[in-house]
């Protein structure tokens, strides 16, 4: 089987966010991991090949600093990856990372059996990739998987939808988009992490890819970016449970009228 | 031009965020001088159209067919997408739920539109639009533009508000070709039960490690099931094994915003607030003083959470 895991690169989720001078987010100082949906996409991979035999390749849209997640999966158990890496790639937005990686998975890396991606990016990412590549690509999705079996050249999962679950089951290739419940992701041991270093490790642009800069201009742009408005401490209520408790009843009646 | 809201229903009830969708939309058409279509996928919908108008829709268009009465993303997006390109509308928007994030994005795929998701302000200005949306789980705002001539968005819910409006409510009908699913639903399984879906509910209950094991979320039950209210768990508490995922708040959980949050036992780790940050008002039980949750809580009650939440419940019941 080839099996393929959509990775990206985010912030760490203990990162305090710095506003630059140019208004927007700034990267500086700050720690870089794998996106921690993409821990379970990776996992699953790995798993896959191990149960059916294959090769895992990863690859990811991003800058030089991307190859440590893609390392990071390599140690994991993943074969090999692949870096899409280019100057117009920049700036890129859901459109131009799902067009290039669409791109690289039709072509270059094609003849896939199953993709498997997390369900959303921490960052500044919001559940569109796996939706947009599937649509460009034209195969089966599930989304926020909680669940898969693989059995015939077909997948039946279990995945959460508002209020409940579902259960689908769809014919190979697909794609699959894990949540956090799918498994229990592995920590790269020492010979993995020795392993991972002589793996190989594509990094390609986009005129490899027979891609211009226009066919992955951005449609959304972020103009600037603003530190919410900080929360204020409010006020510690004190004395015999009774006593505040009526307080606190009081004040969610009266004041602020939410009960 | 017009703006389409794409108002998610299942079973033919319509979700609180179609109406939330579909009021932003008009108020938006307003400024714009634009009219509002609302478009309703599914099969036996018919009654929707009637309960749309009452919020401002000129024009209600069902896209009704038996192929489409189980849910798929590609057959809905697929019908979403032929209607976007036939109607060429300034703007798309619909509710940021989990079935609408993954339609939408569907749908951008297909049309290559621009697509800003999970949206807390739509600003109409100088004849553009201008989208506000948080950032690494809310840690910042981002302020957003987008370059394709039809633009979409979903909004978060809970954040905008239903107000009812006068629109000319005709209906019309929409048949378009729908393709084959690659997946077939084998089973939809409901498990909310009697109380609200996290993502709506104007109340929340949330229990973290502090409540010391399974047995302690009867408590957060109960006094969720006084006020109506939805419950919640840090992810120290689904880790232990106490709560289904499906519950956790926090930047690998839900994003919440209700109108008011009552976290008891959790210390407010940065993950778990960047889930319930922008909730209009905060209450924390906590045993410790100094633990994070009373940095962000409007009102704290600093004491133990077994002591505090039965009489919690009992004034809560007189009141
Ligand atoms: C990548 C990543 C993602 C994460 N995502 C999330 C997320 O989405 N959501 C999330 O919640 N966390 C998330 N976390 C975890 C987060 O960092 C914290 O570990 C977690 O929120 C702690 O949960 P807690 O507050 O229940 O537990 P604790 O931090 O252990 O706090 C328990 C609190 O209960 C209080 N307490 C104990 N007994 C009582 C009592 N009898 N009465 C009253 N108070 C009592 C204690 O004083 C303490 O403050 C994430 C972490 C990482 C690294
Ligand atoms: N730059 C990227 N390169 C490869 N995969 C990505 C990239 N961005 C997002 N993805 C995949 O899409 C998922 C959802 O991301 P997002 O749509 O950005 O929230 C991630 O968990 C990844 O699996």
């Amino acid at each position: 089987m080839k099996i393929v895991a959509c990775i990206k690169q985010t912030f760490d989720t203990e990162a305090k966010i710095v506003i630059g001078a140019d208004g927007q987010i700034s990267d500086e100082g700050v720690n870089l991991i794998l996106n921690p949906y993409d821990e379970f996409a990776v996992e699953e991979a790995i798993k896959t090949k191990e149960n059916n035999g294959g090769e895992v390749v990863i690859v990811t849209v991003g800058g030089d600093s991307a190859q440590e997640a893609l390392r990071y999966s390599l140690a994991m158990g993943a074969d090999r990856a692949v870096l899409i890496n280019d100057p117009a790639l920049a700036n890129a937005d859901s459109h131009a990372v799902s067009v290039a990686l669409a791109k690289l998975l039709s072509d270059k890396e094609a003849g896939f059996d199953i993709i498997f991606a997390g369900k959303e990016a921490v960052d500044d990412g919001v559940a569109q990739v796996p939706s947009r590549l599937a649509a460009k690509l034209d195969i089966a999705l599930a989304n926020v998987v909680t669940a898969i079996e693989l059995a015939d050249g077909k997948i039946s999962v279990t995945r959460e939808i508002d209020g409940g679950t579902e259960d689908l089951e769809m014919a190979l290739p697909a794609l699959v988009a894990a949540q956090k419940g799918l498994n229990e992701v592995r920590y790269p041991s020492l010979p993995g992490i020795m392993k991972a270093k002589r793996k190989p490790l594509e990094v390609i642009s986009l005129a490899d890819l027979g891609l211009s800069a226009d066919d992955v201009a951005t449609k959304v742009e972020m103009i600037s970016a603003e530190l919410p408005p900080a929360r204020k401490a409010g006020q510690k209520l004190t004395g015999e449970v009774d006593e505040v408790v009526a307080k606190l009843v009081d004040l969610l009646k009266n004041e602020a009228k939410v009960i | 031009m017009s703006i389409v809201v794409c108002a998610e229903q299942r079973d033919g009830k319509l979700s609180k965020v179609a109406f939330e969708a579909l009021s932003e939309g008009k108020r938006l058409a307003a400024a714009a001088g634009d009219t509002v279509k609302a478009l309703v996928i599914g099969s036996g919908i018919g009654a929707c159209a009637d309960e749309l108008k009452k919020y401002g829709a000129d024009e209600v268009v069902l896209a009704d067919n038996e192929a489409l009465a189980a849910y798929t993303t590609e057959t809905y997006a697929a019908v979403l997408a032929a209607f976007i390109a036939q109607e060429s509308p300034a703007l798309v928007l619909m509710g940021h739920s989990v079935v609408g994030r993954e339609l939408a994005a569907r749908a951008a795929g297909i049309t290559d539109c621009g697509l800003v998701s999970d949206c807390t302000e739509v600003i109409f200005a100088d004849g553009d639009y201008t989208f506000k949306h948080p950032v690494y789980a809310g840690k910042a705002i981002g302020t957003f533009k987008i370059s394709s001539a039809i633009r979409m968005a979903t909004l978060r819910p809970n954040v905008f508000a239903i107000t009812e409006a006068e629109g000319t409510g005709t209906v019309a009908e929409f048949a378009p070709e729908i393709p084959a699913a690659k997946v077939t639903v084998k089973a939809v399984n409901k498990v909310s039960g009697d109380r609200p879906e996290l993502t709506e509910a104007d109340i929340i209950c949330s229990g973290g490690r502090g409540l010391g094991g399974p047995e302690g979320f009867k408590l957060i039950e109960e006094l969720a099931d006084t006020l109506g209210a939805a419950v919640g768990s840090s992810r120290a508490a689904v880790d232990a094994g106490w709560r289904d995922h499906s519950a956790q708040v926090g930047q690998t959980g839900k994003v919440v915003s209700p109108n008011l949050y009552i976290a008891s036992g959790i210390s407010g780790a940065i993950q778990h607030l960047a889930g319930m940050g922008t909730s209009k008002y905060i209450v924390g039980i906590n045993k410790d003083g100094e633990a994070n949750i009373f940095n962000v809580a409007d009102y704290g009650i600093e004491g133990d959470l077994n002591k505090v939440i039965p009489v919690l419940v009992e004034k809560l019941k007189e009141a």
